[in-house]
């Protein structure tokens, strides 16, 4: 079969259900980014735990990390799942996508693909051996647990920056020609920021989720030990990523000025190309000529406006508008919680007291999730309506198949199982006698 | 070069088919076992997969990326043409998958009952459904494009039900085989037989519906057939029937260990005979050199297949050989308390990090943050390696700082809500 005949049984097709298709894309990320945030993030407090249990020889670290390493391994079987979702999900919903640049971009599934498998190896050794392997070598298999999770998103959030920031192949009747895929995925200058970032919202999702819980014991009364190691460990982790997080934000929204100026333009609703373009806040305040300077750090800069393009060539600008000031909300208001347990901790030698700052930081957990989903949508629904950035659209990647309006509520139905599970998973781990996690007499690997 | 991601995918498929088949298979017996002796089976079953299941199931991730990559546009084909088993098996894995983490939640018998039953269904409706994928494609169903084979009859037909049944029982004979010999080494000997006896009427089922299979396949997919009845195929059809009984054999004389060896050969040569009888063609008037992606792609997917072989290999071995030699057994020996004690005494109780290494790492992190907040190109870079190493240190430094009032108790009275 000749090359363009094969390229024109992909050209387009009649979807009525490219939104749902959308939608249900969405939902599956929805559910699985919250866990990748815990698969980047907690076996390094695991380990720091255990390390610590070395250190100190604090009998209260080893408790924290057993415990801890549990439920890693409970959301790491969740995440598998969920992960797996996605990768049957980008063929059976974006066959056109796939078929047209999976020689382009799929050298990144593939080494995500070992890096996954290194990391279920040393979970499932990590949460097995304790007690089982000698000390040091335990701490010891946690680290490329570690590493291959940092890795994992790496590659991943590699061909998400290739799809935002195309490069590494030329267009030829169809067909992507010349294809470099060492230089697509990782010779892209939007890899560096959306890779660090995410990597830092990873910490700050899982410590401030884990602060949400054990907040809540601290806030009823408990300041056991255990209670204080865990707060202490979380709180830290988010709270040193979370005003570093301002910065590498900043980054992020200077290169996507520079790349992509409708999206950015559609963060803000710009519709003409303006120098010195104020910022707006809801409800109406504006503060001129923030825009060019927050963009371009200058405040005189001139900042493309959406009618610089065709309406089609638009994203829906109120969803990623709507997003980005969630995104950036959210992260201020985490960051100014982060500065204030940063000075007490530093400063006076223990963890907040003020009822206020508790119930602040439970609420941070939940809150960094909504910011973490708020900055996946600005990106992906900025993106829009091109799957690959300027290439190829959205509805050129979707199938052909019917039935996407069955499948989404099926997969709904199942997700919303699947959540209701992980909370009775979570509450029920918790809820063991912590004794089961300090014992050094024999215990039944349970899980 | 154009064959070689296809061979790889095969393997991959194979070895997917002999470790998360098993794993399926593990899940259908859950799903039969009942009663007091049930549960013995089932905790043994939940115990014996529980280590290894991710790393099995990596497999078929495997698959699926080495083919979208390497065969984008078949890959393409395929997934739009057979969108509703794909999509049925994927739920499966999401089912199967969650209920080994529900199990990490479950604490009496009855949950641990219940849980299995809900979930384990989806152990033989995941294999059944990717059965009727193969069988879907090995017919010749799938045209070349999107969505442009039937959604229905691409994989409701002869040749896609017989794999499909057939998978389910290879996956609980391959299950029970595996099982039997966790159990021996164990020293449950009864809990050993009962998997030998299932192993023994799955083999027999398998055997009977690998029989039947060119009966199907010379008036269903003539093509096939034709492969596999002359020349190569003939010779991998014959070899897995050969390792086929031989693997009965085995397990019928309690060489379990043996059994599983001639089991994985069996189907490795099967599927090895699908590729024979198929080639050079990957879906009708598509052959592999026209689907194959360009050489550049598929040489970067071969280098970096090699390194994370060069990884994974030592890596999977470790795990096998602590799974096997039975490190992880409820009864093994344990370093445990002395070692642990002896990691505790060699550690200093007032190991804390002082206040002049954290604002010196606070610092740090500050420099990196301006660094990177002012600049761009080469230097930005600077900036971001300073910010985040000075980060990494200041948690590290943070966390460690000592704390006013210690308590003397490590953990709380036990108090629920």
């Amino acid at each position: 079969m000749p090359l363009d005949l094969i390229a024109s049984a992909f050209g387009p097709v009649q979807q009525e259900y490219l939104l749902e298709a959308r939608q249900m894309q969405a939902m599956s990320f929805v559910a699985h980014i919250p866990l990748v945030c815990f698969g980047v993030a907690f076996p390094a407090l695991v380990v720091f735990a255990e390390w610590r249990h070395h250190r100190t020889g604090n009998p209260v670290y080893r408790t924290l990390a057993r415990r801890w390493s549990k439920i890693m391994l409970a959301l790491f079987a969740v995440g598998v799942v969920s992960g797996t979702i996605l990768s049957f999900e980008l063929g059976l919903l974006w066959p056109g996508f796939m078929a047209a640049f999976g020689d382009v971009f799929g050298l990144g599934f593939t080494l995500e693909g070992f890096s996954f498998f290194i990391e279920a190896i040393f979970i499932a050794i990590y949460v097995y051996g304790w007690d089982r392997l000698p000390p040091r070598t335990h701490l010891l298999t946690g680290i490329p647990v570690i590493l291959s999770g940092i890795t994992g998103s790496f590659f991943v959030i590699a061909v998400n920056a290739w799809m935002n920031n195309p490069s590494g192949f030329r267009m030829e009747n169809g067909e992507a020609v010349d294809i470099d895929p060492w230089g697509a995925l990782f010779g892209n200058s939007y890899l560096a920021h959306e890779m660090v970032h995410m990597y830092l919202a990873a910490y700050i999702v899982a410590g401030f989720l884990l602060t949400s819980i054990y907040g809540w014991q601290w806030l009823k009364g408990n300041r056991s030990d255990y209670v204080r190691t865990a707060l202490t460990i979380s709180l830290t982790a988010a709270a040193i990523a979370a005003p570093v997080q301002l910065i590498v934000g900043d980054w992020a929204a200077r290169t996507v000025a520079q790349e992509q100026p409708i999206k950015l333009a559609s963060f803000e609703d710009l519709q003409e190309t303006t120098k010195g373009a104020p910022f707006d806040i809801p409800p109406g305040i504006e503060i001129p000529d923030m825009l060019s300077l927050l963009a371009f750090h200058d405040p005189n800069a001139t900042v493309t406006g959406l009618d610089s393009v065709p309406p089609d060539d638009r994203p829906p600008v109120g969803i990623v508008r709507a997003s980005f000031l969630t995104m950036v909300g959210i992260g201020s208001l985490l960051a100014a919680l982060a500065a204030v347990f940063l000075y007490v901790r530093v400063r006076r030698r223990r963890l907040p007291e003020s009822r206020w700052f508790w119930r602040a930081a439970i609420a941070a957990g939940p809150l960094s999730v909504v910011a973490l989903i708020a900055g996946w949508v600005t990106t992906e629904v900025g993106r829009q309506p091109w799957v690959v950035y300027g290439v190829m659209r959205t509805e050129d990647a979707v199938t052909g198949a019917g039935g996407i309006p069955v499948g989404y509520a099926t997969l709904a139905i199942v997700y919303a199982g699947v959540l209701a599970a992980v909370i009775w998973i979570l509450r029920r781990l918790a809820a063991r006698p912590l004794e089961e996690d300090a014992a050094t007499a024999p215990e039944e690997a349970h899980g | 070069m154009a064959e070689i991601p296809i061979i790889l995918i095969l393997v991959g498929l194979a070895a997917y088919t002999v470790l998360g088949g098993a794993d399926f298979g593990a899940g259908l017996w859950e799903l039969t076992a009942r009663g007091e002796r049930g549960s013995a089976l089932r905790d043994h079953t939940h115990r014996s997969m529980a280590p290894v299941w991710e790393a099995n199931h990596v497999w078929l991730i495997f698959v699926l990326v080495m083919a979208w990559t390497c065969y984008p546009e078949a890959f393409g084909s395929i997934v739009s043409t057979l969108t509703i088993p794909l999509f049925v098996a994927g739920v499966g894995i999401i089912l199967r998958g969650a209920g080994y983490a529900l199990r990490a939640g479950s604490s009496t018998p009855r949950e641990e009952g219940r849980i299995s039953l809900l979930f384990a269904f989806s152990s033989i409706l995941t294999p059944f459904a990717l059965g009727l994928v193969v069988g879907g494609i090995a017919s010749g169903r799938v045209p070349v494009g999107n969505a442009q084979g039937d959604e229905i009859t691409s994989w409701f037909n002869a040749t896609s039900l017989l794999i499909g049944v057939l998978a389910v029982a290879t996956a609980a004979y391959l299950a029970a085989v595996y099982l039997a010999a966790d159990a021996r080494r164990l020293g449950s000997d009864d809990v050993a037989e009962a998997f030998r006896t299932r192993a023994l009427v799955a083999g027999v089922v398998a055997g009977i519906l690998a029989a039947a299979g060119p009966f199907v396949l010379s008036s269903d997919a003539p093509d096939i057939y034709d492969g596999l009845t002359s020349g190569a195929g003939l010779v991998a059809l014959l070899a897995s029937g050969v390792a086929g009984v031989a693997a009965l054999a085995l397990v019928a004389t309690r060489r379990y260990g043996a059994a599983r060896v001639a089991a994985a050969a069996a189907v490795a040569a099967i599927v090895a005979g699908w590729g024979l009888a198929q080639q050079p063609e990957i879906l009708p008037g598509l052959t592999i050199d026209e689907a194959a992606a360009s050489d550049t792609t598929i040489t970067a997917v071969l280098i970096g297949f090699a390194a994370g072989l060069a990884i994974l290999v030592p890596s999977l071995v470790y795990l096998f050989r602590l799974v096997l030699s039975g490190r992880f057994d409820p009864a093994a020996p344990r370093p445990g308390p002395s070692l642990a004690d002896e990691a505790a005494a060699a550690a200093d109780p007032s190991a804390h990090s002082s206040l002049r290494t954290t604002l010196a790492t606070g610092a740090v992190t500050a420099i990196g943050a301006g660094v990177t907040f002012v600049s761009e190109g080469p230097l930005r870079s600077v900036g971001v390696a300073l910010m985040i190493g000075g980060a990494v240190a200041c948690f590290l430094a943070v966390a460690s700082l000592d704390e006013v009032e210690p308590s003397a108790l490590p953990f709380p009275t036990p108090e629920r809500d």
